[in-house]
């Protein structure tokens, strides 16, 4: 089937099979390996990526789901060499490890600011808890929203 | 320069042996306390961090070569069987199905000591049957479920405990159970006899799951007689060796590559199934071959903590620990080794009198792996709990008692003097740090009425010493930058950071002009990332490797500037001479396309020294009497490693270590359905790792007191310290909490309720 979608802003059409998931989709049909396929059944938030806004695990999403819909991930955060806030903080306090997680979690932040412009910790750990990070770079990535979401403010 | 032998004796995981490697040149000596390091100690951010938060880090798993086929493998659903016939015609009818192997048309390739990937006799539940190369990986796992397998269903056993039975299920020729350790001290049998006080518990330790999340995989690719291997590896030469030893083929035909990996905690030592079977398909079928493994099967074949089944004899005379003794049985499932966990019994505590017994159990499940501290997690659960219980049934206080048998300035097992040896104050710190006075030996009131608060504390003792061989290249620019060239790897602990920390302070650079480059079998040889021992192993070699490019540097300014070597030094990228700075670059600008390239090699441990680190955490804890639940408020993490490269990173790894401690201590158990000897819960939904939620305040201390013996860095490791004592802390909390000890792990809202039932 073709799937008209818009992602990271530019407008594409895949031609996928009708159980193919988003994720795959971003992998495999259009080369986006940010998001990556770590339980493949909707437990550990490593494919997590925005779908109109809203933080989705795409492994659990069908690509023909996504029909017309905006689809965000990692790879289009950054403009050329500046960085979006959130991965400011990431990399300031040292929030990942083997950093195979961290796309889903940085995705999963980046919702909730956008939503939240000022999130408490409570909300952060709301916002994250579905991300799973096996190193244990927990305590960092509630830092680096925290601050990333200070900065953002201060913009 | 020149190559010289050394002999040297290397601990790696407990076990220390002999090693030969080359080294050359000379050794230096370790930085001393006025060395003035400006880059080295300090906090810094990761020089991979942009990679790492953009998606731009290519690990195995995002290696998508054109043409590439995708691998999907048929697994074992019994426990134990003879393969009798493999039909795999409807597999291969399937469109975009190119090939399939199984025992019957699988070439010879040899793993791990037997003759073929495919067993005739599979042993455990997943153990590979056939695997399928297709053109997608949907069609690979639609044509396994094609694949009709004839079985001949053979008696298993599935459990450890069951296993250890005189009357179970023999798996081999040999019994089940074998001795694969042992130490005897003093004299046991009389030291119980005049001894006041005897408590003996048995413990239980739960098989914990690695759950990388990046599975293991591997990508290989042929170009004629040249085989190149992406995996997810701690250990791109140990890749090597299985490649080279399976497909028999030279070391200059194979080149193996890991430039990210997502996680290994001690599972990813070298080839696996599927990286022999990924190289063979891509040379049968002339296309690059993708091998990754699923969740699920990487829950089943890719190694796991070996359950333990532990007893605890402890006596007291007066109010000294008079003697122990520790049996302990691990379940290795399909292994062929088990990690001691008698390890911290026999060297951390002074106990005149000692018996330690540790034995391999084989099962039907799948081989244990190297998980973090593999041995030592269980072992001081059993060990640092029994200290207690002794404590309690004295009256004392559990902290005052270890207290008094922290003093050998020994290593109890090999009788050499440590080099160093901070474990008293790492006993201050965290004492402070959690606020032990507000401990009561019957536990206090916690926030609730039916929270009961409590805490407790455990040591850790292990090597971390480091060991060649190791080796490294500096590559310096004429334009002053430089690369490090090194075959380690990066596998989340920040080694490339570490390391341009160490080439910019000895080189002179800033660390921005520092590239590094790992993991690929194309540079010299390095150890595998496991043992808490690259830094203290790869650190040094890289060291000298910057002195060697530094010393070439000076000559070759010294020539162009006619000014003696001695008269010039380097500082942040610039050649100083008699107070005048002029740039490396400029320096070097008018000599085209020169490389200066410095060799560093790992030298041998210093002879007659016991290197060691030694560690202690504290935990506060809330446990609710009503649902048995815990709940961690506060861990307190001290290590004494010898230097600390970089806070920033170190501290992290301590974190990490101390949550992956927490689901060995409160959630992670691996559980298999006797009857069918299946694991029930191979995936993230069942096996319970840590969340985001579960994290306690955590506190990180170092005593960061360089350790000049180690070696020239003065850093020993720091990989697996700050797991090692997290469950027995979380342990003697919950039971200083609730007046009742829970001896299994995880400690389960079951297993509390159970204990408080009993009270």
């Amino acid at each position: 089937m073709d799937v008209r979608l818009e992602i990271n802003g530019d407008r594409v059409s895949v031609h996928v099979p009708p159980h193919r998931t988003l994720l795959d989709t971003l992998r495999e049909t259009l080369g986006l390996t940010g998001a990556k396929r770590v339980c493949d059944e909707g437990t550990c938030g490593a494919c997590t990526v925005l779908l109109d806004g809203d933080p989705v695990y795409s492994c659990m999403t069908l690509a023909v789901a996504c029909e017309g819909k905006g689809v965000r991930t990692v790879e289009g955060l950054s403009r050329g060499a500046k960085l979006h806030p959130i991965q400011e903080a990431f990399i300031e306090h040292d929030a990942f490890q083997c950093g195979f997680c961290t796309p889903g979690q940085i995705m999963s932040c980046v919702a909730l600011l956008e939503r939240v412009p000022r999130p408490t910790s409570e909300d952060v750990l709301r916002a994250v808890s579905g991300n799973l990070c096996r190193c244990g770079a927990y305590p960092n990535i509630v830092a680096a929203a925290l601050s990333a979401a200070k900065a953002g403010s201060g913009r | 320069m020149s190559i010289k032998v050394v002999r040297t004796k290397s601990e790696f995981e407990g076990t220390i042996s002999e090693e030969t490697a080359l080294v050359d040149g000379k050794d230096l000596a370790a930085w001393g306390a006025d060395a003035g390091l400006s880059i080295v100690g300090r906090r810094r951010t990761r020089v991979d961090g942009i990679a790492r938060v953009t998606g731009r880090a290519r690990f195995t798993q995002d290696v998508y070569l054109p043409g590439m086929l995708h691998v999907r493998v048929l697994r074992s659903p019994y426990p134990r069987a003879r393969v009798r016939r493999v039909d795999a015609s409807r597999a291969e009818a399937l469109p975009g199905v190119r090939a399939v192997l199984h025992r019957f048309n699988a070439p010879q390739a040899t793993f791990r000591g037997e003759e073929t990937i495919f067993r005739d006799e599979v042993r455990f539940v997943g153990d590979e049957v056939a695997a399928v190369a297709a053109d997608t990986e949907e069609t690979a796992a639609a044509a396994v479920r094609l694949i009709e397998v004839e079985y001949e269903v053979l008696p298993f056993v599935a459990d450890l405990e069951e296993a250890m039975r005189e009357d179970a299920t023999r798996l081999d020729e040999k019994d089940n159970v074998t001795e694969s350790g042992r130490l005897d001290r003093g004299d046991v049998k009389r030291a119980f006899g005049d001894a006041s006080v005897v408590v003996e518990s048995t413990y239980r330790t739960s098989t914990q799951l690695h759950n990388s999340l990046e599975t293991h995989g591997a990508v290989a690719r042929w170009d004629g007689d040249e085989l190149t291997v992406w995996e997810s590896t701690q250990h791109v030469f140990g890749v090597r060796e299985g490649l080279r030893t399976a497909l028999r083929i030279p070391y200059s035909d194979i080149r193996v590559l890991c430039d990210y990996m997502g996680g290994g905690f001690g599972s990813k030592g070298g080839a696996g199934k599927y990286t022999i079977i990924a190289a063979l398909f891509a040379r049968q079928l002339g296309a690059p071959v993708r091998c990754v493994l699923t969740r699920d099967e990487e829950n089943l074949a890719a190694g796991n903590r070996s359950a333990t089944y532990q007893t605890v004899k402890i006596a007291a005379r007066g109010n000294r620990i008079h003697a122990i003794e520790h049996l302990s049985w691990s379940n290795a499932g399909q292994g062929r080794w088990v990690a001691d966990p008698t390890g911290p019994t026999n060297g951390l505590y002074d106990i005149p009198h000692l018996r330690t017994r540790s034995y391999k159990v084989v099962t039907s499940l799948g081989a244990l792996a190297s998980f973090r501290a593999p041995g030592y997690v269980e072992g001081t659960f059993a060990l640092d709990q029994a200290i207690d219980e002794l404590a309690e049934r004295i009256g004392e206080d559990p902290l005052a008692l270890r207290r008094r048998h922290i003093g050998l300035r020994s290593d109890p097992v090999t009788g050499l003097r440590y080099s160093l040896k901070r474990l008293a104050a790492c006993y201050d710190v965290g004492e402070k740090e959690i606020g032990w006075g507000h401990r009561k030996p019957e536990g206090t009131r916690g926030s609730a009425p039916h929270r009961r608060r409590g805490y407790g504390m455990a040591s850790q003792l292990w090597g971390g010493s480091g060991l060649p061989p190791a080796y490294a290249t500096v590559h310096l620019n004429p334009d002053g930058t430089a690369v490090l060239r090194c075959g380690t790897q990066d596998i989340g602990t920040g080694t490339r950071t570490v390391l341009a920390q160490i080439v910019a302070e000895e080189l002179g650079l800033a660390l921005g002009d520092v590239r590094v480059e790992l993991g690929d079998t194309n540079s010299q040889y390095a150890p595998i990332s496991a043992g808490s021992l690259t830094v203290a192993s790869v650190g040094p070699a890289v060291r000298l490797a910057a002195k060697d490019a530094r010393m070439q540097l000076l000559d070759a300014a010294s020539g162009l500037l006619e000014v003696g070597a001695t008269e010039l030094r380097i500082e942040r990228g610039a050649v100083i001479s008699k107070g005048r700075r002029t740039p490396i670059g400029d320096v070097l600008g008018e000599v085209k396309d020169f490389t200066v390239i410095g060799k560093g090699s790992r030298f041998p441990n210093p002879e007659g020294v016991s290197l060691k680190t030694f560690g202690a955490h504290f935990a506060q804890v809330e446990v609710d009497v009503r649902t048995g639940e815990v709940f961690v408020e506060h861990v307190v993490a001290v290590h004494d490693i010898g230097r600390v490269i970089n806070p920033l990173t170190a501290t992290s790894q301590v974190e990490g270590g101390v949550i992956q401690g927490l689901g060995f201590a409160l959630s992670e158990e691996r559980i298999v359905d006797r009857p069918t000897g299946r694991v029930v819960n191979g995936n993230l939904e069942g096996y319970k790792v840590p969340t985001i939620r579960d994290t306690p305040k955590i506190t990180v201390k170092f005593i960061d007191d360089p350790d000049p013996k180690a070696n020239n860095i003065g850093a020993k490791g720091l990989g697996e310290p700050p797991i090692i004592p997290l469950p027995a802390a979380i342990a003697n909390a919950v039971a200083n909490a609730i007046g009742v000890r829970v001896r299994t792990a995880p400690i389960t809202r079951q297993r509390v309720l159970e204990a408080l039932s009993l009270q």
